[in-house]
């Protein structure tokens, strides 16, 4: 059922009663062109990718859990690409205008708000780090204003300018980031796919592969073996879980990030920002709570919650930049699993066993990067070349020495 | 999660620096063939979902290296010891 105006209607003056559901559950099939592990957000636009750019929708998305249970919905759901190296920035760019068509190309609503997104700077050579960021962003066709302390406050006026520490010095604007509603992103992909022919099979995790001559034949899952001509792995947050099982020794941690959201308040902030000075970003959800997030742990864990001192890190971090939320209640925390590569920037590529393609380590940045993911994952498994917005991402770059060093970020600093 | 240093006893987590896998082994060969082995210590790790021997620091405390095995799926810690001794 294609959503529209009259579909709302005509639904509305019969009650509401004739909505379907939005994807099918079908069983298994014993073979397919391309098997899917992992329906998170990634899993999912790569199989809408494949089908509607490649016209390949003999394809099955296998789950362990149900849509939206990973990461894809535990997120601060920010989208922007304020990136600056030449392997990176082409890429997110190409994201963020995925985004900007998302709901036209699902015909789902996944509420796409651009409403802005911030990075607050508190000293000159910060100024000028990120001065050299915005160009970077320019010259790759996005958008970026360098603002000064007076724009900055026409923004976020309750921010504490003249903190003793770190006083607001200005601000780097992505007028075209903000933020999407994360589960509707899911659910919208699942949809699209689902109406090519994708079958989405939820709660059925995938216990190891079937490889024959060096060539991948298959997945056996909790549902049985499931024969494939091309097997694709989409499993951030657990990518060593599973390539452990394909035999594939990967340069990634598991690392847990932690989200927060307080009681709902009036409108206070109708832009994403982010304090410079520490790891605290927050935006406003449509109920009027602030989500706001910080840095990983910092340790290994597959625990999806975190610990107390990263607590107290974000909660100082909001309190310099903006203590108007002094008095804000946190009504819930969480956390998700994150694949810490050890330059910080992702993984889209073959591996050693024929068919076998592998989309992992996101570190901090896979829900801005879903739709591109999911486009240049299905033009790789597609095609079998690298798509030119990807085609740095290889997983041979640690070794051949060419590492995107975006932040100076991977699991921890002294690894590269 | 709390950390019983076997020095100092039982401290908050806010007194330790992680540094990561104990396991790992800097090659001793500095020679070009030693390539794949540097690639495998500088990047590669199992990350294992249960036990991991891993290098803490008691950066706040009395600045022992320790090796802590640690459950990573639900942080339970089951042993710890010097760094010095237990390599």
């Amino acid at each position: 059922m294609r959503y529209s105006l009259g579909s709302l209607l005509a639904n509305a003056v019969t009650g509401n009663r004739h909505w379907r559901p939005v994807w099918r559950e079908p069983e298994p099939k014993a073979q397919y062109d391309v098997v899917i592990v992992g329906g998170g957000g990634h899993g999912l636009a790569t199989a809408h990718y494949l089908a509607k750019q490649h016209g390949i929708t003999n394809v099955a998305v296998v789950e362990k859990s149900y849509l939206g249970s990973g990461n894809i919905g535990r997120n601060t759901t920010i989208v922007r690409s304020n990136y600056m190296l030449p392997g990176n920035e082409p890429f997110y760019e190409w994201s963020m205008k995925l985004w900007e068509g998302l709901e036209q190309d699902l015909n789902y609503n996944a509420m796409v708000s651009q409403r802005g997104v911030l990075n607050v700077f508190h000293s000159d050579p910060q100024r000028d780090a990120y001065a050299r960021r915005g160009n970077a962003m320019l010259l790759h066709g996005a958008d970026a204003e360098l603002l000064d302390r007076e724009g900055v406050r026409k923004l976020v006026p309750f921010v504490d300018f003249d903190n003793a520490r770190f006083p607001v010095r200005g601000g780097l604007f992505q007028p075209r980031g903000g933020t999407v509603r994360h589960d509707a992103v899911a659910w919208g992909y699942a949809r699209a796919a689902d109406s090519r022919g994708v079958d989405i099979i939820q709660n059925c995790a995938a216990t190891g592969f079937r490889v024959e001559n060096g060539r991948i034949v298959g997945v056996e899952t909790e549902k049985g073996f499931i024969g494939a001509k091309k097997v694709a792995l989409s499993v951030a947050g657990n990518s060593t879980r599973v390539a452990d099982m394909a035999g594939i020794r990967l340069p990634i941690e598991s690392h847990a990030v932690q989200a927060f959201v307080t009681e709902g308040i009036k409108p206070l902030i109708n832009i994403v920002m982010t304090f410079g000075a520490g790891h605290f970003y927050v935006s406003q959800s449509d109920k009027g709570g602030l989500v706001f997030g910080g840095d990983i742990e910092g340790y290994n864990s597959y625990a999806q919650r975190g610990n107390m001192p990263v607590v107290e890190d974000v909660a100082e971090g909001g309190m310099a930049l903006m203590p108007v939320i002094g008095r804000l209640r946190i009504l819930r925390s969480w956390g998700g699993l994150l694949d810490m590569t050890m330059d910080g920037s992702p993984i889209i590529d073959t591996t050693h066993i024929e068919g076998l393609y592998l989309n992992a380590g996101w570190c901090y940045g896979g829900f801005k990067a879903t739709p591109a993911a999911g486009w240049c994952f299905a033009h790789l498994i597609a095609t079998g070349q690298p798509h030119p917005y990807a085609a740095a991402y290889r997983l041979d770059r640690f070794a051949e020495g060419r590492v995107i060093d975006e932040k100076g970020m991977g699991a921890q600093p002294n690894l590269h | 999660m709390r950390i019983k240093c076997p020095y100092c006893g039982e401290r908050a987590l806010e007194e330790f620096t992680y540094r990561g896998d104990a396991t790992v082994k800097r090659p001793e060969s500095l020679e070009p063939s030693a390539t794949d082995a540097w690639v495998d210590y500088v990047y590669l790790r199992d990350n294992p979902a249960g036990l991991h021997k891993e290098h803490w620091h008691h950066s706040a405390g009395c600045h022992s290296w320790l090796v802590v095995t640690r459950d990573t799926v639900n942080h339970e810690i089951v042993a710890v010891e010097f760094a010095r001794e237990g390599s």
